[in-house]
């Protein structure tokens, strides 16, 4: 059997060497965990892919698998690794077992994961804060607010989510003490039906702006249908709410992903762990737009000053909601202690859910 | 003039054998022809979707893989719509099944020993089973339809492992994910063959798939599942009233449906989370049609779904051809197989306009 | 919470209505005795093509007509099948669903992202200033109203019409139907056809007015909550109305509960309107009353004998 095998190979191997004297390329692959058409997080994604592309026009070609299911990712994963693709990124947090699992077959591919934080040799991860500008949206929430209350539509309880609920919060107190936020939960990242809805129940009880860690559009869709203000997720949605969004928040993977394809074409790539955000431009913001010149003004500055590192949204002290001091160094959070957080901060209301 | 059906009083060898096979080339033709007007080669297609996860070794390892638990779960549902009765919640019960296997292994974590496996396995069948009797008994005690309470009940399941995962069951180092822990290796189902990930599930369902062909054709109990769907009455001569029937086919179609659950938690997932049903068992009802509700059939379109989810992957890769494609594909395939099994039961002829 | 308490009605109505309208088509293909598990892969067609024709002709109201008539074109496929070929209800129902999931995607595919006026609510002048129900009530979209019309049409036509009278006979027992000389499947047909016209108009309803873009999938499984309700409301239609905005009533409540920090599990919650579905099933069947409630010959093959 083994042999058998062992001569399948060999035949796929000849198969494979054959098309490859052709094109010099390299081939670079995708998993993504939604459909390319969910103008969320799978969308971004492949937003950078297109990057590459047109970052190495000829030298390269992408490949992508879309909705593929974390717990039957490990064969998607390795068809793209044993069809050539020398450097795979895997985007979603479930993908971390398998995508371990299978660059440990294939010692020569580099593999990029997503959202994890269990990496190898050919392993590297990558995040983005995209708590910073979370911040920056909470701040002009805080100025912009008349009834101090704030719906905050949150997707699934993780520490990504919850790490965003306390910068928004911080940031949105940090100009008006008297703020309070609500947490509608939807446990789902993509479901529009039902992330209108909680839109709606927090605009029910009083909340005056909508924000949302969610994908689809429709909080920000449900807040304009009631005249309220609302924030973009993901991608610039502005197209949806043109009167009464205030700003997106950007996941902008095309620069990271542009980098690391040219460290491969360049054998400088080696595994690391990589948690950026503004700085990098990793994460972006979009037009500050419905907004009174000075809140735009306060954006622009908080926006400037996370870039150049004078303004950190989790600055020390910080107090978690049951009121014990949470430990620091360097007068700030460390990246290990925001990748983790499960606490809401002091001042939020409500606990997170099991 | 018009068109009528009419039974055809026997159906002959050949016409159950060739009626697959057409139904396979024309919903091939069919979609054969999308693809040409999506602007890609249908052949390329061809030899993407069908020929290259057959021949490949590591392809059909993935797809024999993939058949496993369609084969368990779909096997299961023979009984169950062989005597009519339509149980659509194979998903709840094999969720059920992966939810107690998975929770042995839980508890047992980082333990070894040879007992623990077919006691995950035990756990397994008797959660799938025990999940099956709600349905059969909401049926035969209070006359309930089958057909909706085991379909809701699968929503029930869902949110029962959500709550497991996310509660309960989570693992405390996995940063708060909605995942429980990495099973230990006692509690995991190993390759067969080196560089493969194909494991000792697939002889249980061929094994399984053996026992439900001698059921069907060498025992009274076998005679009689089928004569209850087909003629109440003469399941009855048997010595098998309607309930005890219901019963005992949805009890088989639940234990079998909560082994696929531990197979499929054991040798891919290796930890329980949310989502690791991926639909199979609804699939598997589509397997149990298209397979003519035989034993042998299962087994072999167990294998041809198998083989078209793994070529999804490679045309998306290769081809670059949407999933929905594939999607569209299965459920024409299952709409031609249909078409033609009723048109070897009824011939169609053409009827003058009664005056 | 007088303020709030239109508006919490008002989101529950909406959510309730793409349920509603399902469900009510649902009926009556079940009361003509054809059970159609393909509701959602209608129901999804529908979503996608009216978004499609809205976008292409920037009418709203072509783009809900498409959509109800894509969801008939798939039911009429269903139909041919179920009811003049005789094929398995369940899984001609179950390859329905699929086959318009992926149809749905390949429809989308180009008009995925893009964004969509609202259609303007119908307000009642007078009737709008009637406190707390008012604003509910009277400043909905038109498919609400549409729907209420619907509630109406199906409730009177297959209980006092001689139409609802064979439909219902033909549903009951195909056998004497047919010997009483009644065209049992073109009566299944037409009830087939009515359920995916319904079944389109819900989705188009999801895609332009409840949530208004297209995305693969945003049907999210109502199809299957519309077939729960049927089930609920073991053959009459108000209690299929009032399982569709209890229906709406717990999604939303849920939603508030936690916004309001109450700490439940939300899988319970989630888990209540199928639990009680089952729930009542069993409780009609312990007062005595038969069984389901559902049609007689439900999901049975009628092939008439020469």
């Amino acid at each position: 059997m083994r042999h058998f095998l062992k001569l399948g190979a060999l035949a796929l191997a000849a198969g494979l060497a054959a098309p490859a004297l052709a094109q010099e390329k390299l081939k670079v692959g995708f998993i993504y965990v939604g459909p390319v058409g969910d103008f969320g997080w799978s969308y971004q994604h492949d937003v950078g892919r297109k990057a590459i592309e047109a970052a190495f026009p000829g030298k390269v070609e992408t490949t992508f698998i879309e909705s593929v299911p974390e717990a039957d990712s490990e064969r998607a994963i390795e068809q793209l690794a044993r069809t050539g693709h020398k450097l795979i990124f895997t985007t979603s947090f479930g993908y971390m077992e398998p995508t371990l699992k299978v660059a440990k077959k294939y010692p020569g591919v580099k593999f990029e994961h997503a959202t994890g934080f269990k990496r190898d040799k050919n392993v590297s991860t990558y995040s983005a804060k995209f708590h910073e500008g979370r911040y920056i949206i909470g701040k002009i929430a805080g100025k912009m607010t008349k009834t101090n209350t704030i719906g905050y539509v949150g997707a699934v309880p993780i520490p990504e989510v919850i790490a965003g609920i306390n910068a928004f919060y911080l940031g949105a107190k940090s100009v008006n003490p008297d703020v309070k936020i609500k947490v509608a939960w939807v446990f789902d990242w993509f479901n529009p039906g039902k992330e209108g809805d909680a839109a709606k129940a927090l605009l029910d009880q009083g909340a005056d702006i909508i924000t949302q860690h969610t994908d689809s559009p429709a909080p920000l869709q449900q807040a304009a249908a009631r005249g309220k203000l609302a924030f973009g997720q993901a991608s610039d949605m502005s197209r949806f709410a043109e009167k009464n969004i205030l700003t997106s928040i950007i996941d902008d993977w095309a620069p990271y992903y542009v980098e690391r394809t040219r460290a491969v074409l360049e054998g400088t790539w080696e595994s690391k762990d990589v948690f950026d955000g503004l700085a990098k431009g990793k994460v972006k913001m979009g037009p500050y737009v419905n907004m009174p010149d000075d809140v735009k003004k306060l954006a622009m500055e908080t926006e400037e000053g996370i870039r150049t590192g004078k303004i950190d949204p989790f600055t020390c002290p910080i107090v978690a909601q049951d009121g014990k001091t949470v430990e620091c160094k360097d007068g700030k959070l460390n990246d290990g202690q925001i990748a983790g957080m499960n606490y809401y901060v002091q001042g939020i209301e409500g606990t997170i859910p099991k | 003039m018009r068109l009528v059906l009419v039974s055809r009083r026997r159906i002959s060898r050949q016409r159950q054998f060739a009626t697959p096979v057409v139904a396979l080339l024309v919903a091939l033709a069919i979609g054969g022809l999308i693809v040409w007007l999506m602007g890609r080669s249908p052949w390329r297609a061809l030899q993407v979707f069908v020929i290259e996860p057959l021949t490949d070794p590591w392809a059909l390892q993935e797809v024999l893989l993939k058949a496993t638990p369609l084969m368990l779960i779909s096997i299961g549902l023979l009984f169950c719509f062989r005597a009519s009765r339509w149980n659509i919640g194979a998903e709840g019960q094999f969720l059920l099944g992966g939810i107690c296997g998975g929770g042995i292994a839980i508890l047992t974590h980082g333990m070894s020993g040879f007992w623990i496996m077919p006691l995950m396995m035990i756990a397994g069948m008797l959660g799938g089973l025990a999940y099956a009797a709600i349905p059969a008994v909401l049926r035969t005690r209070f006359g309930i339809s089958e057909i909706l309470t085991s379909l809701m009940l699968v929503y029930v399941a869902d949110l029962l492992l959500d709550y497991l995962v996310r509660g309960p069951w989570r693992d405390p180092k996995g940063f708060n994910f909605p995942q429980s822990v990495s099973f230990s290796d006692a509690a995991v189902l190993h390759p067969l063959f080196e560089g493969g990930r194909l494991h000792l599930g697939l002889v249980l369902a061929l094994v399984v798939a053996a026992i439900a062909f001698v059921l069907f054709r060498r025992t009274l109990f076998g005679y009689a599942v089928a004569a209850s769907g087909d003629a109440p009455r003469a399941a009855n001569f048997a010595g098998f009233n309607e309930a005890r029937i219901t019963v005992l086919v949805f009890l088989i179609s639940g234990a079998l449906a909560g082994l696929a659950g531990v197979v499929e938690v054991a040798g891919q997932v290796q930890q329980l989370r949310p989502g690791f049903g991926q639909g199979l068992g609804f699939t598997a009802i589509i397997v149990a049609f298209l397979g003519r509700l035989t034993p042998v059939g299962a087994t072999l379109s167990s294998v041809v779904i198998a083989v078209l989810l793994i070529g999804a992957e490679s045309a998306q890769v290769s081809l670059k051809l949407p999933y929905d494609l594939t999607r569209f594909f299965m459920g024409l395939l299952l709409t031609c197989v249909l078409v033609g099994e009723s048109l070897d039961r009824y011939s169609l002829e053409i009827q003058r306009e009664r005056t | 919470m007088i303020d709030t308490l239109p508006l919490i009605l008002g989101t529950i109505l909406t959510a309730a209505t793409p349920l509603l309208i399902a469900a009510l088509g649902e009926h009556v293909t079940e009361r003509a005795g054809v059970l159609n598990l393909g509701v959602e892969g209608m129901m999804i067609v529908g979503a996608a093509s009216a978004f499609a024709v809205a976008v292409l002709t920037d009418s709203s109201v072509l783009g809900i007509a498409a959509g109800a008539l894509a969801g008939l074109a798939v039911s009429a496929v269903f139909g041919v099948l179920v009811v003049y070929l005789a094929a398995n209800q369940v899984a001609t129902g179950l390859a329905m669903t699929i086959l318009g999931l992926g149809l749905s995607g390949l429809i989308g595919q180009n008009f995925v992202g893009q964004p969509r006026a609202p259609i303007p609510p119908i307000e009642f002048p007078l009737l709008k200033e009637i406190p707390v129900l008012g604003k509910a009530l009277f400043t909905g979209d038109p498919v609400f109203y549409l729907s209420l019309i619907l509630i109406g049409l199906v409730g009177y036509g297959l209980n006092s019409t001689r139409f609802g009278l064979l439909l219902r006979a033909v549903g009951e027992n195909h056998t004497s139907a047919h010997a009483l000389g009644l065209p049992v499947r073109r009566i299944r047909f037409i009830a087939v056809l009515f359920g995916g016209l319904l079944a389109g108009l819900a989705g188009a309803y999801l895609s332009l007015i409840y949530t208004r873009f297209w995305s693969p999938g945003m049907s999210a499984g109502r199809g299957w909550i519309a077939l729960a309700l049927v089930v609920f409301a073991a053959g009459h239609v108000w209690r299929l109305v009032l399982g569709a905005y209890l229906f709406g009533g717990i999604t939303v409540a849920q939603l508030h509960a936690q916004a309001g920090a109450i700490g439940l599990p939300s899988q319970l919650l989630s888990a209540l309107p199928y639990l009680m579905t089952i729930a009542v099933l069993l409780l009609l069947s312990i007062s005595g009353r038969r069984g389901s409630g559902a049609a007689g010959s439900l999901g049975q093959p009628f092939v008439p004998e020469r």
